[in-house]
């Protein structure tokens, strides 16, 4: 018995020497030399600030301008409140198939679109653009959830329907491969090409 | 169907078809110490651990010795990760300053770890240190796995007709041989497609919407890696696969799930070139394959279909999104839950607590059965702990003592076997049944409803089947389930795996009889069919009633719009 555990604590720190420590600092070597943009986070900069992870979606609801993402149930870490893309605490809303409020928060959501884009009915609404998504920080959207807020962009930056159709079909991402995945849109990168547009010469 | 979701579940499933017979002769070489491809790089590293354990590749140790060096291994291991958890705000890696855990989330997260299980009743980015992450859990999410498929590889040993080996020799060679090589490539692979690996610090970033964004970074793709090949399931961050930075794309996705498998479905393989009965091994992972495709289309066309509550809005579309990602495709999603469920991961791709009671039975039977291929080497420990049942059974009915392999069963095995599959409906149906009974349960329930009741029948199944994901409404952060559900992990784990050793043992201490025209063959159609009735059968028996309740209930109630506040 002693013997085994002799051996248990032994196998235990050579073990913790190339699993923890060898593997760990093998692939942080290796990921740093070869792939160094992924693995330092995918970053995106603007005027050499970093203003976004790419894979890692963002809150625009509060301005009118920008287009929207998927809604997101984070909250903050301190106070418990509801605070949007809160990538330091990830999580989904949990809300089960028949809980009341799951409803009330899709048809808050409906209503905030119907009453800010011009000219939008709810059967046009995709349905992932009311529902909150699993991490919270769901960069991407589908297509048509980009196309329907065109009319509501247009109202409010003064740029004409057709160039923004334009700008988003522009951004569509292929399923991975060709194969894997619906076509999407990075909502991020979405407006950070609206921002280009609208801020040409800075 | 769309022609991605097609794709994406024929390149997963059809590859771990493809990979499980090569892999699986891997295996057998490397555990029955013939010549492979990585003796050159691997043998002198290995050479040193067993020069130092004093311990040679022909060792043998007995069941009780197996166990015991099991059970002993794993207590260091929950004693290390307790302690370095308690004083993490002193040790080195932690760029973010996050502060000692305290004693019932040590615990908790010692025990939930040490046991495959990785339940975890923390977020990961704002609670753990880069050090925790990588020297305590990651370490664990590498050597619990192991230990895993060697307690499976003594038991086949046994079944066999062979010595039961060295838990040392089993446990170093897991790892050298298995599971690091595989965590090389498939990290190498996450990091090119996206996700991070590295030591630097969170990144904060400036939004163009003028706000602040901290995004968690950290030693991310190796650990996801090793999370899924050792089916641990344990997340980076709280959000786990669904989390973009672990995540990042429908081909990680398909990676992550072809990486829980591969090794699962390969033991089975491997159990039939020990046993030299390759038909029967087949047998097996038609059974388990039958289930597996049972439970994917129990999640997959219910979401796809959607809650007939919102599609009464008249949205555009139907699926149900909520708590889920556009990325990975509903294709994705499901063959991802499928996996987790199926060979008891635990990571998710998307949010449990919201899916449809439909697909939360297929999540049920998963962790119910448990061997749906399972987690390397204990899956099969169950689904032989199944096999044994039924030969027993199909023996009563005929009047004959049933045979397997060769051996006869009787009384002392089939009581073995009898306590392992009996503790595990005990574990989870007596765990709720207390949860439900005092407020101190009651209060962890997050969602009104039957919904409720599956939040804490999830919580101690997903403990009991050593799985880790969870209806993470539910207050896992609660003293309540901090401690029952650490408890439950550890109960789980380890009375089962032992009463198994035994009885491997026990088999192969008998004397062989030959086959006679009387004997029950377990390697045709038939068997598989009776062996699918009994695992159906004996668990409809045991579950049924809890899941009437639970997702039965919201079943219907769903399908008469009824709402629940």
């Amino acid at each position: 018995m002693l013997l085994i555990l002799k051996r248990a604590v032994i196998v235990t720190a050579l073990l913790w020497i190339i699993l923890a420590l060898g593997f760990t600092f093998v692939m942080v070597g290796l990921g740093q030399l070869f792939f160094p943009y992924q693995a330092n986070g995918s970053v995106v900069t603007l005027h050499g600030r970093p203003i976004a992870a790419r894979h890692v979606g963002q809150y625009f609801g509060h301005s009118l301008r920008y287009f929207w993402g998927r809604p997101s149930d984070t909250v903050s870490v301190s106070t418990g409140k509801p605070e949007p893309y809160n990538a330091f605490s990830s999580a989904p809303s949990n809300y089960g198939p028949t809980n009341a409020i799951l409803l009330k928060d899709i048809q808050r959501r409906i209503a905030l679109y119907l009453h800010t884009t011009p000219r939008l009915t709810v059967g046009q609404i995709p349905i992932s653009l009311v529902e909150s998504s699993g991490s919270g920080l769901d960069p991407d959207i589908t297509v048509q959830s980009a196309l329907i807020q065109v009319p509501r962009v247009a109202k409010y930056t003064g740029l004409s329907p057709a160039r923004l159709r334009q700008l988003v079909l522009s951004q569509v991402q292929p399923p991975d491969l060709g194969l894997f995945g619906p076509p999407r849109i990075n909502v991020v990168l979405l407006n950070v090409a609206l921002y280009h547009v609208l801020h040409p010469h800075a | 169907m769309s022609v991605s979701t097609v794709a994406t579940w024929v390149v997963v499933i059809g590859g771990l078809l493809l990979l499980c017979k090569p892999v699986g002769i891997y295996l057998y070489r490397v555990f029955t110490f013939q010549p492979t491809l990585l003796d050159r790089p691997m043998k002198p590293l290995e050479n040193v651990i067993f020069r130092v354990l004093h311990v040679t590749r022909e060792s043998n140790m007995s069941a009780v010795e197996y166990g015991v060096a099991f059970v002993l291994t794993n207590m260091v291991w929950g004693i290390m990760a307790y302690t370095l958890l308690r004083i993490q705000g002193i040790l080195p890696f932690n760029p973010e300053h996050f502060g000692n855990l305290n004693a019932r989330l040590s615990f908790n997260t010692a025990a939930s770890f040490v046991t495959n299980t990785n339940w975890q009743a923390y977020s990961g980015e704002n609670t753990m240190s880069y050090f925790s992450q990588f020297a305590v859990l990651q370490f664990l999410q590498f050597v619990t796995p192991a230990s895993g498929a060697a307690a499976g590889l003594a038991f086949v040993r046994g079944l066999s007709g062979r010595k039961l080996g060295n838990f040392f020799v089993d446990l170093t060679l897991v790892l050298t041989r298995v599971l690091l090589p595989l965590a090389v490539i498939f990290g190498l692979g996450f990091v090119a497609l996206g996700v991070p690996d590295t030591l630097a610090p969170y990144l904060h970033v400036h939004t163009l919407a003028g706000q602040t964004q901290v995004v968690p970074r950290g030693p991310i793709a190796g650990w996801e890696a090793i999370e899924h090949l050792g089916q641990n399931g344990g997340g980076f961050t709280n959000a786990n696969s669904a989390n973009p930075l672990e995540n990042p794309s429908a081909l990680t996705n398909i990676l992550q799930s072809i990486a829980m498998g591969l090794v699962p479905v390969a033991f089975f393989y491997m159990f039939g070139l020990f046993t030299g009965k390759k038909r029967l091994a087949w047998t097996l992972i038609a059974v388990a394959g039958t289930l597996f495709f049972v439970m994917l289309a129990m999640i997959y066309f219910p979401e796809a279909a959607g809650n007939p509550i919102i599609n009464a809005l008249g949205l555009s579309g139907h699926a149900n999104m909520v708590g889920k990602e556009v990325r990975f495709g509903m294709g994705g999603t499901s063959i991802f839950e499928t996996s987790t469920m199926a060979f008891t991961t635990g990571s998710v791709a998307s949010a449990h607590d919201s899916f449809l009671p439909i697909p939360s039975m297929a999540f049920f039977l998963g962790m119910f059965l448990n061997m749906v291929f399972g987690g390397k080497g204990v899956g099969l420990l169950n689904m032989l702990m199944f096999v044994i049942l039924t030969i027993f059974l199909m023996g009563l009915m005929v009047g004959r003592t049933p045979e397997f392999l060769g051996k006869k069963i009787e009384a002392k095995e089939v009581s073995l076997t009898a306590v392992a599959f009996l503790l595990h409906p005990l574990l989870i149906l007596v765990g709720s049944a207390l949860a439900v009974a005092t407020p101190a349960g009651i209060a962890g329930v997050f969602n009104p409803g039957p919904h409720g009741l599956s939040e804490i029948l999830y919580g101690f199944t997903s403990a009991a089947a050593n799985n880790g994901s969870a209806m993470a409404g539910l207050g896992a952060s609660l003293p309540f389930y901090e401690i029952a559900l650490g408890i439950v992990v550890i109960l789980g784990r380890y009375a089962s795996i032992m009463a198994m050793l035994l009885v491997g043992e026990s088999l192969l201490r008998k004397k062989a009889v030959p086959q006679t025209s009387g004997t029950m063959r377990t390697d045709t159609p038939l068997f598989w069919g009776i062996l699918l009735g009994s695992i159906v059968i004996l668990n409809a028996l045991t579950f049924f009633p809890i899941m009437a309740l639970g997702p039965l209930a919201e079943h219907y109630l769903l399908m008469a719009h009824h709402l629940f506040t």
